[in-house]
């Protein structure tokens, strides 16, 4: 088998707050191979975010992370220096984040802003990285490519700049790219544009994408992979298509069920809720998160909680398929 | 079942602190607003009581006694600060300069303060001409050397205390002005005024009910840094000459008699500036601690 | 960006012409010129006679245009006590005013801002509180408290100064420090504010996912927005600092502008003043308007608002 372009085990991200240290992110394992997208799920707060900007170098440093291993392709992120972080940062693995309308540098031009990257990470003139900012202007559906290297940000709409963002990551040829809900901030017409437009070009480039996403209908058409996140945890993760099928975890069915799926959801018929709300992260944190709204929570759910499945389909609950027998009797 | 969670952000909501509770806790959390506070405090008392306190008259001058030096320097208990060129117990001199200082801070941070909060209101409040106007004495003000105008017209007026403190009441609105236009435009969108003009109250009722309690955070501040710039700017005044007059007990003044016999007695010049800077350093450590105390961001 | 310019330049000749009148007629309401100009002997028909004589018995709407009109060429009058035009005699003055001023103002820049940026960067490290330290007993310090001091310490108890007057840089040192700490907390406490504000956006975090060097970041990325607000500052400041070439001047004893308005209010020359106030407004408006400019240039969006 192909080893993995990036290789996550046991990443742990602690925030120390006023009184105590908030466990964000407790033990996260996965996987990413060349050219397949991974779709993180999981509500506000789940620790999506925090998970990216680990595997980018990014977090602020009053944040701890630690992991068992963080592989990119042979750098043993754990251990790399600032200085091979950041030659890592921009050339092999960008990222694009969720507001388009401020990560963008106010005072320079796009054209400053698109060439950065390539100026800093590869020998070329300025001649060369103008003409590529032009091509990946083109290719990211801009028109008039030239004539915007000279405009400023605030000129543009939040559906340009966010085009603009993505050229941007794209400049170096990265081999790993990080989307951190990269449409929430846009109007709904454009965001199915933009994903779209996302997904040929990792396609297209080959490129391993980590896209961050609350919105299941996303993850439905582009995801090889899902990663469902709760409270902290991986709850479930493995192909799209299994993840869809056998919804294993209580979590991920509450999930599904909040969505309406076209053929699926009949006309008319209630969408579902998952009641209660997150639980507190700060101090110790025993079990299961899930059990506080789970209805197949019993008090084995505070201890250990074992990994079930098999093959790259996985999740984490005391009951053998997650109850899942219980649903499909009901229905 | 689903199990109770004592964590329960909603729980600790409901039973936490009351926002009365919290802005204690914060005043007496900040160390700052604290000695501030303190010390503004002691100078306030000094001030009120200056005749109880003061071991001698401020003016009663001495020529047997012509600067004697503080006690710490090997001077007597009789004059523990010493006394000036005439004189002058220089104790009783800075109790009673502490009244000059204080008063001359107070009153000219509300002669300007009902001026400029009255124009910034008026400008947020009603916007468009009368804005543009307010903007444009903004900066006609801000375009004026105050030192020199002030100096100017002290001077030919003669430097009483009232018109050191109309001078400057007239002069130092213009912060005042800035703030509260800028605060006022802020309130101005919120909801709750528009509700309030929904119901139909009259435009004095929406300020001063509505908005003023939701600026005055901001009107607090402003009033604390423009004392202390009343007070250092009369001090400056005096120190030159064209101030306060003699034989009025001013800081700045005293300095100003002092500099003379500076190279001999250079506690003649400490003494009163270090009192000075010890005042507008209380003042100001006040101001950034009522900011930091009651700005909107810590409310939460 | 030209209209821009040109409505500022407009809105500071008005203001010009705004404080040039008020400060006229504020001293016009003040004082008597004829008294003033006949001498504290004069009888009141001496006074009465020259009151005729200079029109001060004209309406103050007349005079003021009269002096207007003379002052837009350039001739401000004949001071009262140096019996020179006024015009020549600030002139010379001002350029120990300017030198000063500059200085001071690049004292309070080149301390205030790397101070305000090594405070944003380490937010209750010990910098920090030093900054914050200086800051609040900055503005707390009297000016001419603080330069009897330094003439105490530096000058007479070290020798290593000189006390006053103007005729080496050295002599420029202790008037530079006192004129340009007043303007630091205020500009320090501006940089600090904004460098934590910005190093806190997404675009920074946009160019850290770059790989942009932390040098880079700070200073191309962060600073450069940081900037804006400071370079606005800096100008009030400049202005506020002719104000305190008074002070700083008096204690000193260096023979600039602003010991020029200090001998002239002492001695009543009324002229002096008057040219003295509109000249140094115009400092001010001129200051600002610069940084206005500058301002529309370091920040696109103003640009093209």
């Amino acid at each position: 088998m192909e080893k993995p372009l990036l290789s996550v085990r046991n990443l742990t991200i602690d925030i120390p707050v006023g009184g105590g240290t908030l466990h964000a992110v407790r033990g996260i394992d996965f996987d990413l191979n060349r050219g397949e997208t991974l779709c993180i799920v999981g509500e506000s707060g789940s620790g999506k975010s925090l998970t990216s900007l680990a595997v980018m170098g990014l977090l602020s440093k009053t944040i701890r992370r630690t992991a068992d291993r963080m592989d990119f392709d042979g750098t043993d992120l754990t251990r790399a220096t600032p200085r091979t972080m950041r030659a890592l940062r921009g050339a092999r693995m960008a990222m694009i984040f969720q507001e388009p309308m401020t990560s963008l540098n106010p005072a320079y031009t796009i054209g400053d802003q698109l060439t950065e990257a390539l100026l800093l990470h590869k020998p070329v003139g300025r001649e060369a990285a103008r003409a590529r900012a032009i091509e990946l202007l083109e290719k990211v559906g801009i028109t008039a490519a030239e004539s915007r290297l000279s405009q400023y940000p605030h000129q543009l709409s939040g559906g340009l700049r966010q085009r603009v963002m993505i050229a941007m990551a794209l400049m170096c040829e990265p081999e790993l790219i990080i989307a951190d809900e990269p449409t929430t901030a846009l109007d709904v017409t454009i965001q199915a544009q933009i994903l779209r437009l996302l997904y040929d070009l990792g396609r297209e480039m080959n490129m391993a994408m980590i896209l961050i996403t609350h919105d299941l209908g996303v993850v439905a058409r582009v995801a090889d992979k899902v990663a469902v996140m709760y409270a902290g945890e991986l709850v479930e993760t493995g192909p799209a298509a299994e993840v869809f099928n056998m919804p294993s975890h209580p979590y991920t069915r509450g999930l599904l069920r909040c969505i309406p799926l076209p053929g699926k959801t009949e006309r008319g018929s209630k969408l579902g809720t998952i009641p209660g709300i997150v639980p507190s992260l700060v101090g110790d944190v025993q079990g299961c998160a899930f059990r506080t709204r789970c209805s197949y929570a019993e008090a084995a759910c505070h201890g250990d909680i074992p990994r079930q499945g098999s093959g790259g389909h996985a999740f984490r609950c005391i009951h053998e398929d997650g109850n899942r027998h219980f649903e499909e009797a009901i229905a | 079942m689903a199990h109770t969670n004592i964590n329960d952000p909603l729980l600790q909501e409901i039973t936490g602190p009351t926002p009365g509770q919290m802005l204690r806790r914060r005043i007496l959390g900040h160390q700052g607003l604290l000695i501030g506070a303190v010390v503004m405090a002691i100078l306030l008392i000094v001030a009120i009581f200056a005749p109880l306190l003061a071991p001698h008259d401020p003016y009663a001058q001495s020529l047997m006694h012509r600067m004697e030096p503080p006690v710490f320097l090997g001077g007597t208990w009789d004059h523990p600060l010493g006394t000036d060129h005439l004189g002058r117990d220089y104790l009783s001199r800075l109790i009673y300069g502490a009244r000059v200082s204080l008063m001359i801070g107070t009153i000219a941070a509300l002669i300007s303060g009902v001026i400029g909060t009255a124009m910034g209101v008026a400008a947020g409040y009603f916007g468009g001409r009368v804005d543009m106007v307010v903007t444009f004495l903004i900066n006609v003000r801000l375009a004026m050397p105050v030192v020199l105008v002030a100096l100017a017209v002290v001077a030919i007026m003669g430097g009483s205390l009232q018109v050191v403190i109309a001078v400057l009441g007239l002069l130092l609105w213009d912060r005042f002005a800035v703030v509260m236009r800028a605060s006022t435009l802020q309130v101005r969108r919120r909801e709750y005024v528009a509700a309030a003009q929904a119901i139909g109250a009259s435009t004095p009722r929406v300020i001063l009910s509505e908005m003023m309690p939701n600026i005055a955070n901001n009107l607090i501040v402003v009033v604390t840094l423009e004392m202390a710039h009343a007070i250092l700017l009369e001090a400056a005044l005096s120190f030159l000459g064209l101030g306060v007059q003699p034989p009025t007990p001013s800081w700045g003044l005293m300095v100003s008699e002092g500099k003379n016999m500076m190279l001999f007695e250079p506690w003649l010049v400490l003494i009163p500036g270090a009192v000075l800077f010890l005042l507008v350093l209380a003042i100001n450590l006040m101001g950034d601690g009522l900011r930091d105390v009651t700005a909107p961001e810590n409310r939460s | 960006m030209l209209t821009f310019i040109l409505k500022r330049l407009g809105l500071a000749v008005l203001v010009a012409f705004t404080v040039s009148f008020i400060s006229f007629s504020l001293l016009f309401l003040a004082g008597d010129p004829a008294a003033a100009l006949a001498g504290e002997t004069a009888s009141g028909e001496d006074i009465e006679t020259l009151r005729r004589l200079y029109g001060f018995d004209r309406p103050m709407l007349v005079q003021y245009g009269d002096w207007l009109f003379s002052a837009l060429r350039g001739d401000f009058g004949e001071s009262y006590y140096f019996r020179l035009p006024v015009a020549s005699l600030i002139a010379e003055r001002l350029s120990v005013t300017m030198i000063l001023g500059a200085c001071g103002i690049s004292f309070a820049l080149l301390t205030a801002v790397p101070l305000g940026v090594a405070a944003a960067i380490r937010p209750n490290s010990i910098i920090d509180r030093v900054a914050l330290f200086l800051s609040v007993a900055g503005q707390a310090m009297p000016s001419f408290w603080f330069g009897l001091i330094l003439i105490v310490v530096f000058a007479i108890k070290l020798g290593w100064l000189p006390p006053s007057g103007a005729s080496s840089a050295q002599h420029f040192i202790m008037p530079t420090i006192v004129l340009g700490y007043y303007a630091m907390p205020a500009i320090m406490r501006l940089t600090r504010a904004g460098m934590l504000d910005v190093l806190s956006s997404d675009y920074i975090r946009t160019a850290r996912a770059k790989g942009a060097p932390e040098g880079r970041i700070l200073f191309r990325h962060a600073l450069r927005n940081a900037i804006i607000p400071v370079v606005s500052l800096a100008a009030v400041q400049m202005g506020f600092m002719l104000g305190g070439s008074i002070v700083v001047e008096s204690i000193f004893a260096l023979h600039g502008a602003g010991y020029l308005a200090w001998e002239s209010i002492a001695r009543n020359d009324l002229p002096t003043v008057q040219a003295l106030i509109l000249v140094f407004s115009m400092f001010y408006i001129v200051f600002t308007f610069l940084a206005d400019v500058l301002n529309a240039w370091l920040d696109p969006r103003m640009r093209s608002s």
